[in-house]
């Protein structure tokens, strides 16, 4: 994508198409997941087709959306790894909840709380996808009944967590404007690209 | 395998809300009595009559257990076990006798019944007023948690519809008020069937028979970490039940589901919602986090 002189190009089109199709598969999966976590919540399998096609829907929903998280993971593992001034910004993440973004450190391409977020997703997914292996029945029918028990309570643990990470992730993205564009138009404003990422902002405009 | 009429239903999967409650109807139970079971499987075969079910020809595993486990269309099996029991089981003699021990196995209609608490399908598991637990087939959507639910490992996941089965304990025979077909067939009287109160009362009685014969074990099983069951033993070996091809001596739901399905979900679902509210509080509290664009924007236009 063309950028113009007031803009960044924070991410290709295929990263973004990337990000999307982890975005939808996270919807259904979560949807017809949600549906077995609680009777307040069965109603959402008639998005399915009903109780059983959800059954037989959601681990394949998840599966995909495992591999597809998979493609991203790999894009932006090495950004996301955590080094020490990620300690610095967690030490004042609460002034950050207070929405006093110039108490904050600066930072790079990601911020200590997007990398955390990263990670949990990468982790619940990886836990998601092994316990979801030890009761789908209709291929693996052969787990021991005390695995499967451990598996299902892992599964849904998991799954809170992930559901609770994306929840932050969605609102950060709507909380700090002009941030959702980074994944519709794939650039951002160098306004914004300074006041919420400094260094990545200093790194991308050096010698300009 | 289908709900009835005639029965008044107790509890219900995945159901918040109580179940109609009104009329009461008294707790039924079947008998096993091991010890006057000389293993026929007359009753196996009346289950698979009655239940119209024919399992596929199986292969021998070098015992008399005829299929080797239980299937979705073999809801009861009888399990031999062969074993040396001390003839004393509280004195310092060492002698053992052999015995064969025969115990028919099947579900046992727990008064707390862990599969209806795993099952997330709203009335795909129910339990009648009178204590059975029953599958309505039409409900399951097939997940298989119920057999994570279950301490006897008792329901079978069907290969062709993936949907799970088990004894309903003739539930259609019992609601217009005729026995089990296990109980009907049996030639020696020792599957019997009525009122909790009366099989307990039946049990005693060959518990005391027992006793005077020699076992001075004898108990009936019953098992309280399930809050009894509506099918109960009666035990030669009442302090060992485990020689009963590992009849569980202390069954109970597995803190992994029970907890789970308990305290642990509603709480989730209680931090899911709260997030997005705490979210939505957030922002109209601290407003947006917006980025000055002004001069920048102006220098390029």
């Amino acid at each position: 994508m063309k950028t113009s002189t007031n803009e960044l190009q924070r991410y290709d089109d295929n990263t973004r198409m990337n990000h999307w199709v982890i975005a939808l598969l996270f919807f259904l999966a979560g949807l017809s997941g949600l549906a077995f976590f609680h009777p307040s919540l069965f109603f959402l399998s008639g998005l399915f087709g009903g109780g059983t096609w959800s059954r037989i829907l959601h681990p394949y929903l998840g599966l995909a959306m495992f591999l597809s998280f998979l493609g991203l993971f790999l894009r932006l593992k090495h950004e996301n790894m955590l080094n020490s001034q990620d300690k610095a910004w967690l030490d004042k993440a609460g002034e950050m909840f207070k929405g006093n973004k110039a108490a904050m450190p600066p930072v790079g391409k990601y911020n200590a709380g997007q990398k955390i977020v990263f990670w949990l997703m990468a982790g619940s997914l990886l836990v998601l996808l092994l316990t979801g292996i030890l009761f789908w029945h209709a291929w693996f029918p052969f787990f021991p009944v005390w695995a499967r028990r451990i598996g299902v309570l892992l599964h849904a643990f998991s799954a809170v967590v992930l559901v609770l990470t994306v929840i932050v992730h969605v609102y950060a993205a709507i909380w700090v404007k002009g941030t959702t564009r980074a994944m519709t138009r794939g650039t951002v404003t160098r306004g914004w690209a300074k006041m919420n990422h400094p260094l990545w902002h200093e790194e991308m405009t050096r010698g300009k | 395998m289908s709900s009835l009429q005639s029965l008044d239903i107790a509890q219900r999967s995945a159901t918040t809300t109580p179940s109609p409650s009104v009329r009461t109807s008294p707790e039924v139970a079947k008998l096993i009595d091991v010890s006057s079971c000389i293993g026929c499987k007359a009753c196996q075969v009346a289950c698979m009559e009655w239940n119209d079910l024919r399992d596929e020809v199986g292969t021998n595993a070098g015992t008399y257990d005829n299929p080797n486990d239980l299937t979705p269309s073999s809801w009861t099996v009888m399990r031999f076990s062969e074993v040396e029991v001390k003839r004393d089981s509280t004195a310092a003699n060492q002698e053992t006798n052999l015995e064969w021990l025969i115990r028919k196995d099947g579900c046992m209609h727990c008064a707390d019944p862990g599969c209806l608490k795993a099952c997330p399908s709203p009335g795909a598991i129910v339990q009648y007023g009178n204590g059975i637990v029953d599958f309505i087939s039409e409900h399951c959507v097939g997940c298989g948690n119920c057999v994570t639910g279950c301490p006897f490992d008792v329901p079978r996941i069907s290969k062709k519809d993936n949907k799970a089965y088990k004894c309903s304990l003739c539930s259609d025979r019992v609601g217009v008020g005729l026995e089990p077909a296990c109980a009907k067939a049996c030639p020696t009287g020792a599957i019997r069937f009525g009122s909790k109160e009366d099989m307990l009362e039946h049990g005693a009685h060959r518990i005391a028979d027992l006793k005077e014969r020699g076992f001075a074990q004898a108990a009936v099983y019953d098992p309280q970490g399930v809050g009894g069951t509506h099918v109960m033993y009666v035990l030669q070996h009442g302090d060992q039940p485990e020689l009963y091809h590992g009849l569980p001596a202390n069954p109970k739901i597995s803190p992994l589901v029970s907890l789970w399905k308990g305290v642990a979900k509603p709480l989730a679902v209680f931090a899911m919602v709260g997030a997005v509210a705490a979210g939505f509080f957030h922002y109209m509290k601290v407003g947006p986090v917006e980025s000055k664009e002004d001069e920048s924007e102006k220098e390029s236009a």
